[in-house]
């Protein structure tokens, strides 16, 4: 839709029906995937508010730098090869096909839990050498910004595990697509979101 | 596909039909019910607001007399209030309430996007309410700090209910922003995929317009306080230094060190000053379709409407740092949030041109509902004039922290939308009950309650330049403040009482009016938008029986000439318009199919 062209019609002019069974204004995707369009952007701005808050507060003079755990690069790994996979599900999906479809989805769905695993020994790690969360603000950074990106993947993998689900006790490719599809969307948000944060972390 | 009709979904529908009285009244699915909720809840936690002003206003007005509330226990007071009126009150009645029960019927859909979503946003939301009042009851009792929450003091010994108090409200803030995130997302979307076959958004009334750009603001504001909220919370309950320096309490150092209090108002701003229109924009949307219906006139500048309120959202992200010229800034800070400050004060001087205008010369009604979006005209000017005094730098530095302030915000953002949300609930009140209230009641409440905040409000000006300051238990001796203050004080506290007494008439007339008011009719004010064109009044669940409407026309169609009334529905085609003088006609249009 033309955003200027909506604003700027004079609809005391225009009588009759306008634009049959879709009105003007309308997006032509499912409401789902509209919903799931503003929900990304209101995670976005949250993440954004807490790297402006990180920037502000790394700037006052009690900041310590946190040397990143070198796992951390193993687990974006797990976290990019569950985004692939996804892609891999969605494009199967797409394509009206059964085949590995079950393999590619579910297979998404149990790296991004390895991924959190994986996150969750660096967290153990940092403990046992006393790296608290309360010790230095660029620690009480690093656990906040890395559990709420794992807060966010369990809202995802509870969708996906419904979805999982009705894959499983035997719904066909096109009733679950929609759902498929918007899982792909919501990881390759998070692995961004994820590239982004860890990029933050590791250069300050 | 873009757009699937709902009435094209009968096996979905039929899904979400109640079976039992709990799934119909309870864990109902049906938008008006989950809006009837919202407005309950939200109206009954206003209600304990307005209580604890009351007590504020006995304090401060005859402080020898009574005993009612200590130091600790009116701080919280304040605190309660402000934080209930705006968030809980005010956001949830004007979205969740007014926005759940009109969104789907007037952009002529049959319910929200996502019913699951929107039952479970309400039950979400009293789940807020509940945590929020629980505050009352644990040790120490709800925070005192201000509805500010500004750290430290927040979290310090001193401050009342610093250990559960502020828990509570953060948890609570949290729980309400996932509840409003849930609406929100149904508003949206709604309003975007599910307008029904001719409605343009161009033809939406404005009162969708505001509830919308309102929606989008929420959901970019709300996740600044999440974010605070959240930080303050590992603060209190993990140690962390976000928002805490060092600091000695009672002379013993914290163990918080190098924390960013400006940062917490930073972030607590950008949340709070789009809060501010988060509650406006929907009252602008909604006073317009009361002014056009009642005024039997177009909204006068439609589109600039529209655009004024698309500015208003846009600029309200840029001017949050005028609530923190006392903190200290850089001056060209300061000269910038100034700027934008009197920038936005244009479109919204547009509104109100626009309402009076429409005013002009048109077939004036003067029923309640009229009288209250009339009175809010007066008090909006008047809150918003003080607020370009507040604006600016110079000027706000003196009056900052005296009641000028609360003077000035009550007019703008209490009394104003209040005045709205009356308006709203009377014009309203036929097509939800199908009855009509009880006019010499309502015209009654009308007038204690509009004079009455003045005699409440305007008196507090002048306090407010003689430099009396808020958020004081009592003001003890000064020089400064001659004694007929304390006359003033008492004086309001009197008119507060009466306004506050007065909302029993609203609460007696919508009781009373629900079965011995006369019935309403379908359409008792012969209003142009599409929720008074549905085949049932009260609407019956699904909105529009088998077959959803068509719009041929924007919601504004007021004394056309030549027509037979001097209204024309927005699902009235030309055809059967008996007009004379009709200048548009549109080939495309069948009239076969219409279903006016």
């Amino acid at each position: 839709m033309s955003l200027i062209k909506t604003l700027t019609e004079k609809p005391w002019e225009r009588k009759g029906v306008i634009g049959g069974l879709n009105p003007e204004g309308a997006f032509e995707s499912p409401p789902e995937r509209v919903a799931l369009g503003f929900f990304l952007t209101i995670a976005s701005v949250i993440f954004s508010m807490f790297g402006v808050s990180y920037v502000i507060r790394m700037s006052l003079p009690d900041w310590e730098p946190l040397a990143e755990p070198s796992q951390l690069w193993l687990n974006t790994g797990l976290l990019a090869i569950s985004s692939i996979l996804f892609q891999w599900a969605r494009n199967i999906a797409n394509a009206g096909k059964q085949k590995n479809l079950m393999t590619a989805f579910i297979g998404g769905g149990v790296f991004a839990l390895l991924f959190i695993a994986g996150q969750m020994v660096i967290w153990e790690n940092l403990q046992a050498t006393g790296f608290y969360v309360a010790s230095n603000p660029a620690n009480s950074f690093f656990y906040l910004l890395t559990g709420l990106h794992i807060a966010h993947l369990l809202g995802g993998l509870w969708v996906w595990s419904k979805s999982s689900i009705r894959l499983i006790s035997g719904s066909k490719p096109e009733d679950v697509r929609l759902s498929i599809e918007l899982c792909t969307l919501y990881w390759h948000f998070l692995l961004i979101v994820w590239l982004v944060i860890f990029a933050i972390l590791s250069n300050t | 596909m873009a757009y699937v009709p709902l009435a094209d979904q009968d096996s979905e529908m039929e899904m979400h039909h109640p079976h039992s009285w709990v799934t119909k009244y309870v864990w109902s699915q049906d938008h008006k019910v989950i809006a009837i909720q919202y407005g309950g809840i939200a109206i009954a936690v206003g209600v304990v607001a307005l209580i604890l002003s009351l007590l504020m206003r006995m304090q401060l007005g005859f402080p020898e007399t009574f005993d009612l509330i200590d130091p600790s226990s009116y701080y919280q007071s304040v605190t309660m209030h402000g934080m209930i009126m705006v968030v809980y009150m005010l956001t949830a009645l004007l979205l969740g309430g007014f926005g759940n029960y009109l969104i789907p019927l007037m952009c002529g859909a049959r319910d929200m996007v996502f019913p699951f979503l929107n039952m479970l946003s309400v039950w979400v939301y009293a789940l807020s309410v509940i945590i929020l009042m629980s505050s009352f009851f644990v040790s120490g009792g709800p925070t005192g700090a201000g509805w500010t929450l500004y750290p430290p003091q927040t979290t310090m010994a001193g401050t009342p209910g610093h250990d559960m108090g502020i828990v509570l409200m953060l948890l609570s803030l949290a729980v309400f922003i996932v509840a409003f995130t849930m609406g929100g997302l149904n508003y949206v979307t709604t309003v975007l995929q599910y307008r029904c076959r001719g409605l343009t958004m161009m033809r939406l009334p404005l009162t969708v317009w505001g509830i919308f750009i309102a929606t989008i603001l929420g959901l970019f504001a709300f996740p600044a306080l999440l974010v605070s909220a959240i930080m303050m919370l590992f603060d209190i309950l993990l140690g962390t230094s976000f928002f805490m320096p060092a600091v000695i309490e009672s002379g013993t150092p914290l163990d918080h060190n190098g924390g960013s209090p400006i940062l917490f108002q930073h972030l607590f701003w950008f949340f709070g000053h789009p809060e501010v229109y988060i509650v406006a924009l929907p009252a602008f949307g909604l006073v317009s379709d009361v002014l056009s219906t009642h005024a039997r006139k177009n909204i006068f500048g439609y589109r600039m409407m529209v655009w004024a309120i698309i500015a208003i959202g846009g600029l309200s992200f840029v001017v949050w740092a005028h609530h923190m010229y006392v903190s200290g800034m850089h001056p060209y800070f300061g000269f910038f949030f100034a700027t934008t400050t009197l920038i936005i004060a244009v479109p919204t001087a547009l509104k109100v041109y626009n309402w009076v205008l429409t005013l002009w010369e048109g077939d004036i009604r003067l029923n309640a509902p009229m009288y209250f979006a009339i009175g809010f005209i007066f008090t909006f000017i008047h809150g918003g004039l003080t607020g370009l005094f507040l604006g600016n730098v110079v000027i706000d530095l003196p009056l900052s922290d005296t009641y000028f302030v609360v003077a000035h915000f009550h007019m703008v953002m209490g009394v104003s939308p209040v005045l709205v949300i009356f308006a709203a609930l009377y014009h309203w009140y036929p097509k939800v009950t199908g009855r009509m209230f009880h006019e010499g009641m309502a015209k009654a409440h009308f007038w204690i309650t509009f004079l009455g905040t003045y005699a409440i409000y305007l008196p507090m000006h002048y306090l407010g330049f003689l430099g009396v300051p808020r958020r004081y238990y009592a003001m003890g001796s000064t020089d400064f403040i001659p004694e007929s203050a304390q006359d003033l004080n008492a004086a309001i506290t009197i008119a507060a009482l009466i306004v506050g007494a007065a909302q029993i008439l609203f609460f007696i007339n919508i009781f009373w009016s629900l079965r011995n008011g006369k019935p309403s009719g379908p359409n008792p004010w012969g209003s142009a938008s599409l929720e008074w064109q549905t085949p049932d009044t009260p609407p019956k669940h699904g909105n529009w029986g088998d077959e959803l409407p068509t719009v041929y026309r924007w919601a504004y169609d007021y004394s056309v000439p030549g027509a037979h009334e001097d209204f024309i529905p927005q699902n009235v085609p030309e055809s059967e318009e008996p007009t004379a003088d009709e200048q548009h006609f549109d080939p495309d249009h069948d009239a076969s199919k219409a279903d006016a």
